[in-house]
């Protein structure tokens, strides 16, 4: 399955629904979005990760290039992923302790406004 | 002799293929369906990675995968094209697969060094597989990783 992206904002925070597989070959369009959506200075994000079917390194560093962009306007990116298969990977990894990691958009949101 | 062989061009699209053909060969040799997901992403990182040396070395040349099946345990070998001791040095900047590295190098305002550490797909798949290496093959490297079949698997 090949990737599907889009984007919208709630509550002054930007939600990207990723679905499909995330890997060498599709990456590259999740980092020009989440660049994109840096550029036009959204800088709270949300990536709802629910719907994706693979995760690898190469997606890892997508995600992680995007949040070290939001940090840089002190901003945050946080996950939203309740599939095992996908947790895994960050597990293995270690950044389970990098990323905010949650089971739900509205959890995900909540979370943000309250560390504010 | 390997059960399933592929060559493909080294190209970010073909990986995908290699990871479905890895699956499907590891669930019929009797690998048990909770480790699927860890085959696929193991042949994943480990065919990306080979992909990322060819397009910096040797374009031209193809990526092997060799899927055994001999029984007892379902080994897949990716083989690149690449000198052992240029292709075990870190790719891409830290030996993440292609795009990772590119994406993510560099420390965070804050103090938060937010990078891929060295090698990390070879230490997913170190992380996946129940036995794995890295070895030189003729001129080029090869990367080997196994799991158990089911014990009582037909």
């Amino acid at each position: 399955m090949d990737l599907k992206l889009g984007h919208y904002n709630k509550d002054g925070i930007e939600v990207v629904d990723v679905e499909g597989e995330i890997d060498v070959y599709t990456a590259p369009r999740l980092r020009e979005l989440l660049i994109d959506l840096v550029n036009k200075k959204n800088y709270q994000l949300v990536v709802n990760m629910e719907k994706v079917e693979f995760l690898d390194s190469t997606g890892l560093g997508v995600l992680v290039g995007g949040l070290k962009r939001v940090r840089a306007h002190d901003g945050s990116l946080d996950l939203v992923c309740t599939q095992e298969r996908i947790l895994k990977i960050f597990r293995i990894t270690g950044l389970t302790k990098v990323f905010g990691i949650h089971d739900s958009v509205d959890e995900a949101i909540t979370a943000r406004k309250a560390e504010k | 002799m390997a059960t399933v062989e592929v060559t493909f061009t080294p190209l970010p699209a073909h990986v995908r293929t290699a990871r479905l053909v890895a699956t499907a060969v590891a669930r019929r040799s009797g690998v048990d369906e909770s480790l699927l997901d860890e085959v696929r992403l193991a042949v994943g990182e480990a065919c990306s990675r080979a992909v990322e040396a060819h397009q910096k070395h040797c374009p031209g040349e193809p990526i092997r995968v060799a899927l055994t099946d001999d029984g007892e345990r379902f080994e897949v070998v990716v083989t690149d094209a690449v000198p052992a001791d240029v292709a075990l040095a870190p790719v891409g900047g830290n030996g993440a697969a292609p795009g990772a590295a590119a994406d993510a190098d560099g420390p965070a305002p804050g103090g938060v060094v937010l990078q891929l550490p060295a090698g990390v797909g070879l230490a997913v798949i170190s992380g996946l597989a129940d036995d794995f290496r890295v070895s030189p093959d003729g001129d080029g490297t090869s990367v080997a990783m196994s799991w158990k079949r089911r014990a009582a698997s037909a």
